[in-house]
């Protein structure tokens, strides 16, 4: 008798897919019925809905068909939570923005810009006198802000991308202690942000989404202390959302530096990328339309 | 050309108009508040009414100061002593017209008593009646006051607030004021930092009792801190406030202290406002706080006999802003209170909306329920909110809203907000400690921004006419109150500004336009008929509004009902129903002339 054992298969496993939309939902979850952190109800459901159909339409017009909505929902749900307005069209418009930014700003096939960073920042940029974005606490308890960090944490070394978190927040700090110096200000004052929901969000999900992020370790890494150096700058000239900047800067310009590296420092685009760029319109909303 | 090529050009076309859309919705406003007039003529045609500033020729030349701290505030100063600067009109000596008090808050810096010597002229005889130094080292400084005769004797008394003691004078027949603070009880309450207060008869009894509420923790002695520990623990659900306080009037000239057994001690928010009135029809005064980091308050009074919170269930109390001003106003013309609330809307930082919440289909008498039709009205996006109160400029019969902006103008071209933004998205430890605040070396804090004008359409909107009407003003202002100060049937405006002058401004309206007021005197209820409510009906239309003594931000306007009917020539009746419950029809009242009714004994 064989002495090896195999590793027998969990009768369950949890797709890593819904891992992400799982996580931010308990989250608002557990950071509602505390503290009532939701403007209201319409506002969410108004950001994922949007966010919802959005993707279903411009994806079949792409491609011609369904696809998995986890990711608009992550999307949706991000414009819900972190965009704070009166009004509900923000909510609305900060998701459609996200989620049409994967199928108009995309190199070589693929979408570059975290589409909630984008859309995010373009609200800031375009529509700062009707919305702004959560900056402040949910609420006062420490406890309740160092599980909701424990869960993220944990839950990113499961789907191993609790690196790059661990370098951003080591970079802020570090970052947070020179800007102490610079401005003469409480080094908690500099870094308290980190210990906001806007920052659990930033870190937990946006930093992360393995669709924008590089495909090397060491890779995610350096883009990770390159986001928080980018964000010292915008923190010095007195940017209240530096980190999204931060993001919106660093990220695609990493993925196409990558690109380019990988494809021995060319630009050029291959058959296969440029397939995905322009997928064959027999694939698309007319082939369907004209069956 | 390839249809698939078609799609994306589509995609993108969709795209860029996603992105124009703010700009689009910002040129349709633009193109709405155009509207700009050269001379007070034709303001008055457009709109009914023009606003002249009559500071300088009125005598008045009050200039509010604020206060110096302990020197371990010194780096955030300005927006520690951010508060302070306040009206309360009355017409303290029963001569007919309307007088004002202003408040001061610094050490030795003198209120000030604007007695009207009629046709729009005004001295101050604060000092020679006795309220002028109330700001000492010893008392604390003034934060706010309010009139009210609490021992109904026909002459309106003089309560002042302060980040301090409370202190109360009696009024001497118009002739001069003596302190009565200790022989009434009041002083027994303590040292606390209040920056509202309302007179209320809650129980009914004819005696007026007196609501107080706490911002900063009354532990808190700003000038000889313990420890810097005395920032809020949350910015929007904070529980470190200062206490509140109702004071049952014994009706011997003493008050005691009944706000635990009555139930108003069951939170600990940052009360920056408070206005008291009937809203569900019990015949007894309710009351609403606005609360800086935190949710709005309702409370329902008990027959007199406690106040429950009813925010939450009533609709209001979920969503967690920075409550500045509480003022009452039946905005549809359909005989129901709706509630106004400032909040803080900073481009791209902050943007919370102000509340106006407004009685829904369902809400019953038994189960009150609000809506926040700001946004559906028009009113929900000012700037950073102080006063908030309803007056009728043109007399047209809808109540305009006039709303106080600005926190702190300091060197233009600066500003605070990043600074601010860091620290308040850090945890309780970080922010509630003064010393964690990066200093503020001279920055503007949502500084130099302009007040605001709403008027009402009369179907529901509200449109901003601040500068066509003459009513432009960009001082750090705060208390806002209204009166007839020439008494020719015009609401006139006062505005307190934070360490700056106070500004009376003349309001001209259409002649055309009628008015009627009244001015109520209790027999059975309290002397100043406070909490009386009167419906007015004329054509199609009615209006109901209450006596309050207090509201909005540390304010109080004149004592009599004012009501504008636009150009109807005739009323059909007015309905009063004073606080002892006795209603009281007066048929067809003449208009364009002040009624003066003194309670019936019966109905």
């Amino acid at each position: 008798m064989s002495k090896t054992a195999t590793l027998k298969k969990p009768a369950f496993e949890f797709p890593k897919a819904y891992i992400g939309p799982l996580l931010i939902s308990g989250i608002l979850l557990a950071a509602h019925l505390s503290f009532g952190i939701l403007d209201s109800y319409w506002k969410l459901a108004t950001a994922i809905g949007v966010s919802f159909l959005t993707e279903a339409v411009l994806y079949y017009l792409m491609f011609g068909k369904t696809r998995n909505m986890a990711s608009a929902y992550v999307s949706g749900i991000s414009a819900g939570i972190l965009v704070r307005s009166p009004m509900v069209w923000p909510f609305a418009l900060c998701a459609m923005i996200s989620i049409a930014s994967k199928y108009v700003l995309r190199y070589k096939g693929r979408h570059i810009w975290n589409p909630t960073n984008f859309g995010v920042v373009m609200i800031i940029l375009l529509a700062s006198d009707s919305a702004a974005v959560l900056s402040i606490q949910w609420g006062s308890n420490m406890w309740a802000m160092l599980v909701i960090w424990l869960v993220g944490l944990v839950t990113l070394w499961k789907i191993k991308r609790f690196h790059i978190t661990f370098v951003y927040i080591i970079s802020f700090l570090i970052f947070g202690w020179f800007r102490s110096l610079y401005t003469g200000d409480a080094f908690l004052a500099e870094i308290a942000p980190m210990t906001g929901p806007m920052y659990q969000l930033f870190v937990l999900f946006m930093m992360t989404d393995p669709k924008t992020t590089l495909s090397t370790r060491n890779g995610r890494m350096l883009v990770a202390f390159l986001i928080a150096l980018v964000e010292f700058f915008f923190r010095l000239n007195e940017a209240v959302y530096a980190p999204f900047y931060a993001l919106f800067i660093v990220g695609p310009i990493a993925l196409i530096v990558e690109d380019w590296w990988r494809n021995g420092f060319s630009f050029k685009t291959t058959e296969k990328e440029k397939r995905d760029e322009f997928p064959s319109p027999k694939a698309g909303f007319f082939r369907n339309a004209a069956r | 050309m390839n249809k698939h090529y078609a799609t994306r050009i589509g995609i993108i076309i969709f795209f860029i108009g996603l992105l124009l859309v703010p700009a689009g919705l910002r040129q349709i406003e633009a193109f709405r508040s155009a509207e700009v007039f050269e001379d007070m003529e034709q303001a008055i045609e457009r709109y009914g009414f023009y606003l002249e500033d009559v500071t300088q020729v009125s005598g008045v030349n009050f200039i509010h100061q604020r206060p110096t701290l302990d020197p371990q505030l010194n780096h955030i100063l300005p927006q520690i002593s951010s508060v302070g600067a306040s009206v309360a009109v009355a017409d303290f000596n029963k001569n007919g017209l309307h007088d004002f008090y202003l408040t001061n808050s610094r050490f030795g810096a003198p209120n000030a008593l604007y007695v009207n010597q009629g046709e729009g002229r005004f001295t101050d005889m604060a000092a020679e009646l006795g309220v002028a130094g109330v700001n000492t080292e010893k008392t604390g400084v003034s934060m706010g006051s309010v009139w009210g005769d609490f021992n109904n004797n026909g002459y309106e008394d003089l309560l002042i607030y302060r980040w301090g003691y409370l202190a109360l004078f009696e009024n001497n027949q118009g002739e001069g004021f003596t302190d009565v603070t200790l022989a009434s009880g009041l002083k027994d309450a303590g040292w606390m930092n209040a920056n509202t207060a309302v007179w209320l008869d809650y129980n009914g009894n004819g005696y007026l009792d007196l609501f107080v509420g706490g911002y900063f923790h009354e532990d808190v002695n700003f000038w000889n801190l313990e420890n810097t520990m005395i920032m809020p623990d949350s910015y929007e659900y904070a529980t470190n406030g200062g206490r509140n306080y109702l004071f049952e009037n014994q009706g011997d000239g003493t008050f005691k202290d009944v706000s635990e057994q009555l139930g108003l001690l069951e939170t600990r928010r940052w009360t920056l406002a408070a206005a008291a009135g009937d809203l569900n029809g019990s015949g007894y005064p309710d009351l609403v706080l606005a609360n800086d980091y935190g949710v709005d308050e309702l409370f329902l009074n008990q027959n007199g006999t406690g106040f429950r919170n009813a925010g939450e269930s009533a609709g209001m109390g979920f969503v967690p802003k920075s409550g500045m001003s509480v003022a009452f106003a039946d905005v549809l013309n359909q005989g129901n209170l709706a509630i106004y609330v400032t909040n803080i809307s900073e481009a791209g930082v902050l943007m919370q909306g102000n509340n106006l919440w407004v009685p829904s289909r369902r809400s019953t008498g038994d189960r009150l329920r609000f809506r926040n039709l700001a946004g559906n009205m028009g009113v929900e996006i000012g700037e950073w909110g102080y006063g908030g109160q309803f007056i009728d400029f043109n007399n047209n019969g809808f109540a305009d809203l006039y709303v106080a902006n600005g926190y702190v103008s300091d060197e233009p071209d600066t500003d605070y907000w990043y600074d601010y933004a860091k620290v308040v998205g850090g945890n309780r430890n970080v922010i509630m400690d003064a010393r964690n605040w990066p200093a503020m070396q001279g920055r503007t804090f949502s500084g130099y921004q302009n007040n605001k004008i709403w008027m009402n359409d009369g179907a529901g909107r509200f449109r901003e006419v601040a500068a066509a009407v003459g009513g432009l003003l960009n001082l750090d202002s705060r208390s806002v109150a209204y009166a007839d100060l020439y008494g020719n049937g015009a609401l006139d405006l006062i505005v307190a500004n934070q360490n700056g002058p106070v500004k009376v401004y003349k309001n001209h309206v259409n002649p055309a336009h009628n008015w009627v007021a009244f001015s109520l005197e209790g027999v059975i209820s309290n002397k100043s008929a406070i909490g009386a409510q009167i419906t007015l009906f004329w054509d199609e239309s009615r209006h109901v509004k209450t006596i309050h003594a207090g509201d909005a931000f540390s304010s109080q306007s004149q004592r009599p009902l004012h009501f504008g009917i636009g150009l109807s020539e005739d009323i059909i009746r007015a309905e009063i129903r004073w606080p002892s419950g006795i209603i009281q029809t007066i048929d067809a009242p003449e208009i364009n002339r002040l009624h003066r009714i003194t309670e019936p004994s019966e109905s």
